[in-house]
């Protein structure tokens, strides 16, 4: 048996078969997609989103599609840890696979007690931080646009966990770069972005906003350019590894964020279109690599040509 | 539950704005049960971009399941284009269906428009019980009539908001009469309802005025269908305030009529 090409990349303390995650609250606690997935396959589940206790979330209507993307308000809504351990990561402890727990505090003090809580607890390869939501009134976001409270976060959870520590960026900043260097600097050992982007959509007939909470985040195809230059951008101001995310909906997409140099990617809105997606990605960049004959899928990554340009005439070409 | 590419075996105009689709799948048609549903992808494209639930119609010839839709949006627009042989990508059957009459039951089957699709298919189910099938449309031109959609022999009772065609008024208010001349059976009664939210919040209290039980099948909207994304959420009365809200799609689409807060949806 051939096992080239090599799917397998390393992202610090974190290993993966393959660069192919899923994103958080897409993908719910991995069993909901079992008709279709077969998660030992993928190189990791990011679960929904936890807090400390229990939330129900935003009242309904909590989506709506928008050309080429989806807006959602769901607010979080999640078991809550002591649900999820107990009834939840028993049967994600069987898998052969990362299982990722993303956490979402309302308060720097609630950061620190997700970590405590999941330290030491088996069948987790790592902690996802989330202080980026911008769905929720308390507002994760409000965390995620400022750098210090963002540094003062990651230090906590990273003090107070035995996991590699994911945090995961708002695009909704004016230079993302700061945040990243902010939390790579408090000892954040991989970065992941974007979340969604904030938005709104009307009802024109009824001239009320189509959701109940007014405005949510944006996903899918529509927001993968924005998405795809965070990436760039973070890749070349941080030393830790990125995790790409944003619209991704086939191996293409995922391709360029692996040129772009994420070492891993993410899926998200794809999931709810196709729910085999994530398979399919992995099976199309396997197919990449074997068409152009790359033996080790890390020989892409990175992989991104340097534009030079020389000046003719007085114009700028590009080279 | 599976996702396929699967054919289209037709797809017929039934009045001005309504279209029934038959599509191939042995396996979706084995699995399916009335109050069901499927999500079916309207293009390959990305716009639009998600999937559409469709309540399952009916099941013919062992491998075709029937899904009725009405021109809407951009989406059903699309679907009015396609052809017999086209393939669509269509994941099912989802949620929970209804739960079919008990001995002696007799069934009361409230229909409002479009909603008379999963009700088609409940009523071709149900073998042993006495069926009483009234529908609610907004004038005669908007009629779904039974002939159109099934080769079962089913009887419907008829009512318009216009009262161009049957009962003169809304459905529920043909209900209400039927309650009424009815009053002394002694069959004990099941009221099956689908239809616009008003209409469901409207048979919701007249079951529950005279303690009928009555299942309803709810509408939202959807992204993934398999409860993952909790996006079609609905309010439920809860005891404890922290779990107010079930998932159409999983919990549901259909409920029992009075765990609903109907006062908050």
């Amino acid at each position: 048996m051939n096992n080239k090409p090599d799917l397998r990349v390393k992202l610090g303390p974190l290993e993966l078969k393959n660069p192919v995650m899923t994103a958080s609250g897409t993908f719910g606690y991995g069993r909901e997609f079992e008709s279709f997935v077969n998660p030992d396959l993928l190189g990791g589940i990011v679960v929904k989103g936890l807090s400390l206790k229990p939330i129900a979330g935003n009242p309904p209507p909590r989506i709506a599609e928008t050309p080429a993307g989806m807006l959602n308000a769901i607010g979080l809504a999640n078991i809550g840890i002591d649900e999820f351990i107990d009834k939840k990561l028993p049967w994600l402890k069987t898998l052969h696979t990362n299982v990722v727990v993303n956490i979402y505090g309302h308060s720097i003090d609630e950061y620190e007690g997700l970590a405590k809580a999941f330290k030491g607890v088996e069948g987790v390869s790592a902690l996802e931080v989330n202080i980026s939501c911008p769905n929720v009134e308390m507002g994760g976001m409000v965390f995620g646009k400022d750098p210090a409270v963002s540094a003062r976060i990651t230090e906590k959870v990273v003090k107070n966990t035995d996991k590699p520590v994911i945090v995961k960026l708002t695009p909704n900043v004016a230079d993302i770069r700061l945040m990243a260097r902010a939390v790579e600097e408090s000892g954040a050992a991989i970065i992941s972005l974007i979340n969604t982007l904030t938005g709104m959509a009307i009802d024109i007939e009824r001239r009320r906003p189509k959701l109940a909470n007014i405005s949510g985040g944006l996903s899918g195809p529509a927001i993968k350019p924005v998405a795809l230059y965070q990436v760039w951008q973070v890749v070349n101001a941080v030393k830790i590894p990125v995790i790409g995310i944003g619209g991704i909906m086939d191996y293409r997409d995922a391709l360029e964020f692996l040129i772009a140099g994420a070492r891993a990617i993410q899926v998200g809105t794809a999931n709810f279109v196709n729910p085999r997606a994530t398979l399919e990605i992995i099976e199309g960049l396997r197919g990449y690599c074997l068409e152009k004959g790359i033996d080790n899928i890390n020989d892409i990554i990175g992989s991104l040509k340097k534009i030079s340009y020389k000046t003719f005439k007085g114009e700028r070409i590009w080279t | 539950m599976i996702d396929q590419h699967i054919e289209i075996v037709f797809n017929r105009k039934i009045n001005h704005g309504t279209f029934l689709m038959g599509l191939r799948s042995p396996q979706i048609a084995f699995e399916s049960r009335p109050g069901q549903f499927v999500m079916m992808r309207v293009d390959e494209g990305i716009d639009p971009l998600l999937r559409r639930p469709f309540s399952i119609c009916g099941v013919c010839d062992e491998d075709i399941i029937c899904v009725l839709y009405k021109t809407v949006g951009h989406g059903t627009e699309i679907l009015t284009g396609k052809k017999a042989g086209d393939k669509l990508s269509v994941m099912g059957p989802l949620g929970q269906g209804f739960i079919l009459p008990g001995n002696n039951e007799k069934a009361i089957l409230v229909a409002g428009g479009i909603g008379a699709a999963p009700l088609y298919f409940l009523a071709g189910t149900i073998k042993n019980n006495p069926i009483e099938f009234m529908m609610g449309f907004g004038s005669s031109k908007d009629i779904i009539p039974p002939e159109h959609i099934t080769k079962q022999p089913v009887s419907v009772s008829i009512a318009t908001d216009d009262g161009s065609e049957g009962y003169s008024g809304m459905v529920t208010g043909r209900l209400n009469e039927y309650l009424d001349m009815h009053i002394h059976e002694k069959d004990a009664l099941a009221i099956y309802a689908c239809g616009p939210l008003p209409m469901l919040k409207k048979t919701a209290s007249i079951a529950s005025d005279r303690n009928i039980t009555c299942q309803v099948s709810l509408e939202a909207m959807m992204a993934c269908g398999l409860g993952a994304c909790q996006g079609c959420a609905i309010k439920i009365l809860s005891q404890d305030n922290l779990t107010p809200y079930r998932h159409v799609c999983k919990d549901g689409p259909v409920f029992p009529s009075r765990v609903i807060d109907w006062s908050n949806i």
